[in-house]
């Protein structure tokens, strides 16, 4: 995804193009056995790109909320969608790359830490407004939620320290609502 | 829980499973059954044994049972219901349930599993069937409760015929088949995720009509669609009213008669010349109920690229899915067709299709007359003496295109064929299917040798019921179609296309079944009148046809109109012998 070890003079433009080939697709889909897979094996079996997908219950027992982020042009996109919407245990589908969105992602990071650079590492959790949920001699372990970019910042900031392991959820999304005439 | 509506009919008696599932097909309106019973499914095979409402047909082979299943559906337009065992009983319906997903066609399986306790332990005959068909299917369902059951027959049956049709497979735990259970049957379908779009949006038929205004040279391309929903009169209406050619994707041959002149007959690989140009320099091209595959487009960026394009589907998914097009419209055809055919006006075509008429004298579809008995004789032969009233299965290969070809298609739901998938033994067991379908017409089942040789169990079946099928193989002892590409494409290498077959006549009349051979071109007539005068049971016939003939015309694979091929043998009649070239460029006015 958009690291920023490409050069970076021409930024502006391509990143643009390439943040319009991703697109976070929100699902309401039947709590049934299988209905996952179903969702999954579709991916597969078309050929899609998956760049993440979550799932968890919503409020109402029956049904699920998926979370799928995905990239491909204009078309394929209009075909997942279609074909998401074709399958029976879908009950909505919205791409919602074109709408006001909140979008957080949840990481557990593992980093090695020493009694002179737990302080540092603590200061950059700070930043990030993260957590430590474990701590050990040799480690420590944050969690830290955000946009997609928040989470990779706070990685690329805890490498140098030695990152042990890594857990992140995919992300999860909700169109905003309209806030009333300004 | 189960958000049964108000039951319709209750029956206060607790019932088995097995006993509620019977009743349900019954309450469906289900009349045949094409099954094979197993350990896991006895209990259904018992509750079944009570019950004369519905016929079973014992098949020989479960993949059997399953195109027999899609013939009944193609040839009557209800479901088509199947029944097997778990395990092995259920993995010999994989063809045909991916056959009738790729072809549209609705049929409901039900498939025995073990006990729940017992799934993914690997117990005998256990098979994770819903898994399995999980990417071939519309929709499954595995039953876990005994209280889902008639909410789940009544939901699977909806999906399958509603919307674009397709199966769907049920799977029922032997134990669950076992449990009690009162019997209600639900009165309605609610599936939240699932609401099919029947009209068309008004608005784009508009659009729709506003683009056919201003088009000089349309043209129709028709597909299976039209059939599924009924819709050939419409279609026929709207061809007349706009003075617009026709033609036809396999699936669609019979949604339009052949024999109206606007007709251009079968498009793609081996459609007509003149359909395949017509398409090419078209400039509002209509699709109805196609998909745009590839055997239809060839090299889809140079298929009818500079037509404006409109397509009407109830799928949207199969709407812009290969072709991008300029004005799509979801919807059944038969709705749609009738609003466009209110807002569409005549249009002024005679250069138009006086051109196509000129092209279909210059590039008929022809074959070599010679001394040889040819595939393509014994079909033109059998449309002539049916008159295109028969219903023809065919199978897939060589015979599968000339007969696509050189019968003149008139009736719906006349010409059923494994399309999609491409299944080779096909047609015998559909044809069956068919015959109970109990169709207006003769049933006629032509195969290959090799086809053939793959379900001919079933031919044990149709004795058995004395349906009265013309069962017809066109026996070149070659696999023809393979043959016919390694002969054009691969250097004449025929690596094991040659295949080897017993005396079909006598192996036909081992199964008890009337038979006899024709190798000779003044016997075709002659033969083809004989079976179709027999009418006691069925009847086989094997034509000993020239070893080595190719289907023309013919795009090869990918490729577009320009690289056509046409037959490139001397043919009859001597009139229209002219023009032998194997390649010809295209040149149109204005």
């Amino acid at each position: 995804m958009a690291h920023s070890t490409s050069s970076a003079a021409s930024t502006a433009k391509p990143a643009a193009e390439q943040y319009g080939k991703y697109h976070t697709i929100a699902l309401l889909v039947e709590n049934h056995f299988g209905a996952f897979n179903r969702i999954a094996g579709l991916f597969a079996a078309k050929g899609y790109n998956i760049d993440s997908m979550t799932v968890g219950p919503t409020e109402e027992p029956d049904i699920s909320r998926m979370t799928i982020v995905t990239h491909g042009d204009d078309q394929i996109i209009e075909q997942i969608v279609k074909q998401l919407n074709k399958l029976i245990d879908t009950i909505k589908v919205v791409d919602l790359t074109f709408e006001p969105f909140v979008e957080r992602e949840l990481v557990l990071v593992k980093v090695q830490s020493t009694a002179s650079t737990r302080a540092e590492i603590m200061q950059i959790s700070e930043i990030f407004r993260a957590k430590v949920v474990d701590i050990s001699p040799k480690t420590l372990t944050l969690e830290a939620t955000g946009s997609q970019q928040k989470v990779d910042a706070i990685i690329n900031m805890l490498k140098p320290f030695g990152i042990k392991e890594i857990s992140r959820t995919g992300r999860v999304a909700l169109k905003r609502e309209f806030q009333g005439e300004v | 829980m189960v958000s049964a509506k108000s039951p319709e009919r209750t029956h206060a008696k607790l019932m088995t499973g097995a006993e509620i599932f019977v009743r349900s097909l019954v309450e469906e309106g289900v009349e045949v059954v094409f099954g094979y019973p197993g350990g896991a499914v006895i209990g259904i095979y018992d509750a079944l044994h009570d019950i004369t409402d519905i016929k079973h047909i014992l098949t020989r082979h479960e993949q059997g049972a399953t195109h027999a299943a899609e013939g009944y559906a193609k040839a009557s337009g209800k479901p088509g219901v199947v029944l097997v065992t778990s395990g092995p009983g259920a993995t010999n319906t994989v063809t045909g349930i991916a056959d009738a997903y790729m072809d549209s066609v609705p049929i409901v399986v039900f498939t025995g599993q073990v006990a729940l306790q017992m799934i993914g332990n690997d117990a005998f005959q256990e098979a994770d069937i819903v898994g399995i068909t999980r990417p071939i299917t519309k929709h499954n369902f595995l039953v876990k409760d005994v209280r889902d059951l008639t909410r789940i027959v009544k939901e699977a049956f909806f999906v399958a015929t509603t919307g674009r049709p397709g199966p769907v497979l049920v799977d029922l735990p032997k134990d669950v088949m076992a449990q009690k259970a009162v019997f209600e049957y639900p009165r309605s379908v609610s599936l939240r995720g699932y609401q099919p779009t029947v009209e068309g949006n008004t608005k784009q038929i508009k659009k729709a009509a506003e683009l056919i205004a201003g088009a000089k040279r349309p043209v129709l391309y028709v597909g299976g669609g039209v059939i599924n929903s009924g819709a050939s009169k419409e279609l026929r209406t709207l061809a007349e009213k706009l003075h617009c050619p026709v033609t036809t994707t396999l699936h669609g041959l019979g949604a339009f008669p052949e024999g109206n002149a606007l007709s251009m007959g079968m498009l793609g690989m081996h459609g007509s010349w003149y359909s395949n140009v017509a398409v090419s320099y078209c400039d509002v091209l209509i699709a109805v109920g196609a998909r745009f595959d590839d055997r239809v487009t060839g090299k889809v960026e140079a298929f009818a690229a500079d037509a404006k394009k409109i397509h009407i589907d109830i799928d949207p998914a199969a709407i812009s899915k290969n072709v991008v097009v300029d004005v799509p419209i979801v919807g059944d055809v038969k709705h749609v067709l009738r609003v466009l055919t209110e807002l569409a006006g005549p249009l002024d075509t005679k250069d138009w299709l006086a051109t196509i008429a000129q092209w279909k004298v210059e590039h008929p579809l022809r074959y070599k007359h010679d001394e040889a008995l040819r595939a393509q004789h014994v079909i033109q032969t059998l449309g002539d003496l049916t008159g295109g009233d028969a219903v023809v299965v065919t199978d897939v290969g060589q015979h599968q295109m000339w007969s696509a070809q050189f019968y003149r298609w008139k009736h719906p739901r006349t010409h059923i064929t494994s399309g999609g998938l491409g299944t080779m033994g096909f047609s015998l067991p559909a044809s069956m299917g068919a015959a109970f379908a109990n169709p207006k017409y003769p049933v006629v089942s032509i195969s290959g040798d090799g086809g053939f040789q793959m379900n001919v169990q079933e031919l044990a079946t149709i004795v058995q019921h004395r349906l009265p099928i013309k069962i017809f193989v066109i026996n070149n002892g070659f696999l023809g179609m393979v043959r016919q590409w390694q002969e054009l494409f691969w250097r004449k290498r025929y690596s094991h296309v040659d295949i080897s077959a017993p005396d079909f006549v006598r192996l036909a009349e081992a199964y008890g079944c009337k038979a006899f051979r024709v190798t000779d071109p003044s016997d075709v007539e002659k033969g083809i009148k004989t079976a179709l005068a027999h009418n006691k049971g069925p009847v086989f016939v094997e034509f000993i046809v020239a070893r080595e003939d190719n289907v023309y015309q013919m795009i090869p694979a990918g490729q577009t109109v320009n690289e056509i091929m046409d037959n490139p043998d001397p043919v009859q009649p001597p009139d229209d012998g002219s023009s032998k070239k194997s390649r010809t460029m295209v040149h149109v006015k204005g």
